[in-house]
């Protein structure tokens, strides 16, 4: 009790009366110094690097390499003995036939016929009677088999208009709307960002949160004379800058190795992320409220991820899903993020076309960040 | 002055646990105060009550005059709270662990480094703490429980699991911070400690506390019991009983932990003369009371950590 006079007289004169300047100092200094231990760790932790920066990216590498120049559906068709409308297309014209299909002469039908099957050929022509030009061809690949009878069946009606010796009548002029450059690529990037972005944001908030609770870092936090306003900013600062860090990575290799061309808005791809970030987090703030341990955590976060990318058409397009998915998909902000991102990543979308989504994720922030307030536990028991 | 703590008839339950049952003590300004107790007696509940982590079912609590809970940003920066176990942020070394928690208070990185070098951690400002001894992780935590010179300052366990070198110099550590001048409150499951630190114990057991003092007075208290012990193996305890009851010896324990021989009892001269007699005195040693004496007289059992 005596003793205490000689540390007091220092005390009250560090903290003294101008709470004011020094506590805005204070915390601007703690919000700094919390957000560089979480960056540190985070760097410095290889397996939660691969998770966010790596895994996604040698998905990227995969996907983009296997489905690099395969658009153009190119057939292989045999043809047997003479046929005499194909021998008779000469020039420009033949160089356009070159183009989507491989014409190989046999003479043995029947063992070419086999060929078919085993699907070594699409498809097999001979000169029926008459006018006639006979089409076997595999159903194996249903896409290939239509567009294959789509071009014999337009070179045997340009023949026969150009029998009549008339000039065409009406000519169909079709025009691809998107970049003719469009490729897998195209909708693959903005897909596997989407992924990654919501991998890293949904488990960095889920497992930093259990972590904290369990280690008892967060009762250190609460301890401490800081706000949770505080913490919630540092922790919102380093997600941000994952996701922008995943989202730069992702478009220098995609633009540099794999062909990706960027339509003229692309910059709206980082504040739609930054809108995303804020959704995921909160998905993440959710299952870290509910969750007592990390493998729980995980486990949760994974459950929403997984899915999600799937429903959301990260990994490949939802067109061909059935309606009652496509709903589904709607209510998942991943969603909206793929879309948006495809967009004006590489359909030359606009400001207008993002607003609307980055308002949307917003708000689905909000209200989830709500839920979790009211879900959250300082301590475990 | 205010009192440094004041606590009025917490309790505290847990389905079906009393963990806290109608708690009172008061702490001066500058004291070392214990509680003691074996696990699961209430003593990390209490102090959670106290730092205000935890809000009492029943009970008032007060530090510095003012309530802990709930959450007071006036009170936070007067205490200093380490933790059972060493909470820190993941993949961080020492250096940047102190600085981090110190910077929550305003504190610099000078005094955050002079921290460290005052728990003798300067040569380890580069390890990271997931990769630091359980004695260095320790005085880390006090280190950080330090850095804002708090006037009151929680310890919970602090020397759990250290080696006996490791305990002695956190012993040290921990009685210049008090010898500073701050009011320390220290909950240990070991009665040595205890007993070299405290200036008051309380000794609590199924959440109350039984009995309050300097360790020096409880020991008084009791200090007619003498415990005397010698080598397993030389008598049996049955017929030890035996022999003792004939002599007339008055025996408050007896019993053999197949290492030693022990017996407490007031009248330690008719049980020497039966252990000398069966040539039983290997080993021979013969102590006053001790915390642990206290403990048996208040509960009627063995203290078991």
């Amino acid at each position: 009790m005596t003793a205490s006079t000689s540390t007091e007289p220092k005390v009250p004169a560090q903290r003294g009366g101008s709470a004011g300047a020094a506590g805005g100092q204070e915390r601007v200094s703690a919000f700094w110094s919390l957000s560089r231990a979480m960056l540190l760790g985070m760097k410095r932790d290889r397996t939660a690097t691969f998770f966010i920066l790596l895994f996604p990216l040698v998905f990227l590498v995969f996907f983009g390499s296997v489905t690099k120049g395969s658009t153009s559906p190119h057939a292989k068709v045999a043809q047997v003995g003479a046929v005499k409308l194909f021998d008779s297309i000469q020039g420009d014209e033949r160089a356009g036939l070159d183009k989507v299909l491989t014409i190989t002469k046999t003479d043995d039908e029947a063992a070419t016929l086999e060929k078919v099957r085993k699907g070594d050929f699409d498809a097999l022509i001979k000169q029926g009677p008459d006018g006639q030009v006979e089409l076997r061809y595999t159903a194996a690949d249903q896409v290939r088999a239509g567009a294959l009878q789509g071009i014999l069946n337009s070179v045997v009606q340009e023949a026969n208009q150009r029998a009549t010796h008339q000039p065409a009548a009406y000519v169909l002029d079709a025009q691809q709307v998107e970049d003719k450059s469009l490729k897998p690529i195209q909708f693959l990037t903005p897909g596997l960002l989407g992924w990654a972005v919501a991998t890293g944001a949904v488990f960095g908030a889920a497992l930093t949160l259990v972590n904290w609770r369990k280690s008892k870092v967060l009762r250190r936090l609460r301890l401490a004379p800081i706000s949770a306003g505080t913490v919630v900013s540092s922790r919102i600062l380093v997600s941000l800058l994952t996701a922008l860090l995943q989202t730069s990575v992702f478009l220098v290799v995609a633009t540099s190795f794999f062909g990706l061309k960027l339509t003229g808005n692309w910059w709206l791809v980082i504040p739609l992320v930054a809108c995303a970030t804020l959704a995921f987090m909160s998905i993440g703030l959710l299952a870290g409220s509910v969750a007592k341990t990390e493998e729980a955590a995980n486990g949760i976060s994974q459950i929403i991820v997984l899915p999600m990318s799937f429903l959301s058409g990260s990994f490949f397009p939802m067109d061909g899903a059935p309606g009652w998915l496509q709903t589904v998909s709607k209510v998942m902000p991943l969603h909206y993020l793929v879309s948006s991102a495809q967009s004006v990543l590489t359909r030359g979308g606009g400001v207008m076309d993002a607003l609307p989504t980055m308002g949307g994720l917003l708000l689905f922030a909000a209200v989830l960040t709500g839920i979790a307030w009211k879900l959250f536990k300082w301590e475990d028991a | 002055m205010t009192a440094a703590i004041s606590a009025d008839g917490i309790r505290q339950r847990y389905g079906d646990v009393q963990a806290v049952d109608g708690v009172s003590f008061t702490v001066e300004a500058g004291e070392f105060y214990g509680i003691l107790g074996p696990n699961g007696a209430g003593k990390t509940t209490t102090m959670e009550i106290l730092e205000g982590v935890r809000k009492p079912d029943e009970g008032r609590v007060e530090l510095l005059g003012m309530a802990p809970w709930p959450r007071n940003p006036k009170l936070l920066p007067r205490i200093g709270v380490q933790f059972q176990a060493s909470a820190f942020f993941r993949k961080l070394t020492a250096r940047e662990t102190i600085r981090t928690f110190a910077s929550f208070y305003g504190v610099g990185p000078k005094r955050a480094d002079a921290m460290l070098e005052r728990v003798g951690l300067s040569d380890k400002a580069e390890t990271l703490t997931d990769q630091m001894s359980g004695g260095q992780a320790q005085r880390l935590s006090i280190a950080c429980a330090l850095a804002h010179d708090p006037e009151l300052v929680f310890l919970d366990e602090p020397t759990t699991g250290l080696d006996p070198q490791a305990r002695r110099n956190l012993w040290d550590l921990l009685r210049d911070i008090n010898n500073e001048g701050r009011t320390v409150v220290l909950t240990t499951h070991y009665l040595d400690e205890a007993e070299v630190l405290c200036d008051r114990v309380s000794i609590m057991d199924h959440g109350k506390i039984l009995h309050t003092g300097a360790p020096a007075a409880l020991i008084r208290e009791i200090d007619d019991t003498v415990r005397i012990s010698v080598a397993s193996g030389q008598l049996p305890v049955e017929r030890a009983r035996e022999l003792l009851t004939a002599a007339g010896a008055d025996v408050a324990t007896l019993e053999d932990d197949t290492v030693s021989l022990s017996v407490s009892t007031r009248l330690p001269a008719p049980v020497l003369s039966v252990l000398a007699e069966q040539n039983a005195l290997r080993g021979l040693e013969v102590r006053g009371a001790t915390l642990e004496d206290v403990f048996l007289q208040l509960t009627g059992r063995e203290f078991r950590a």
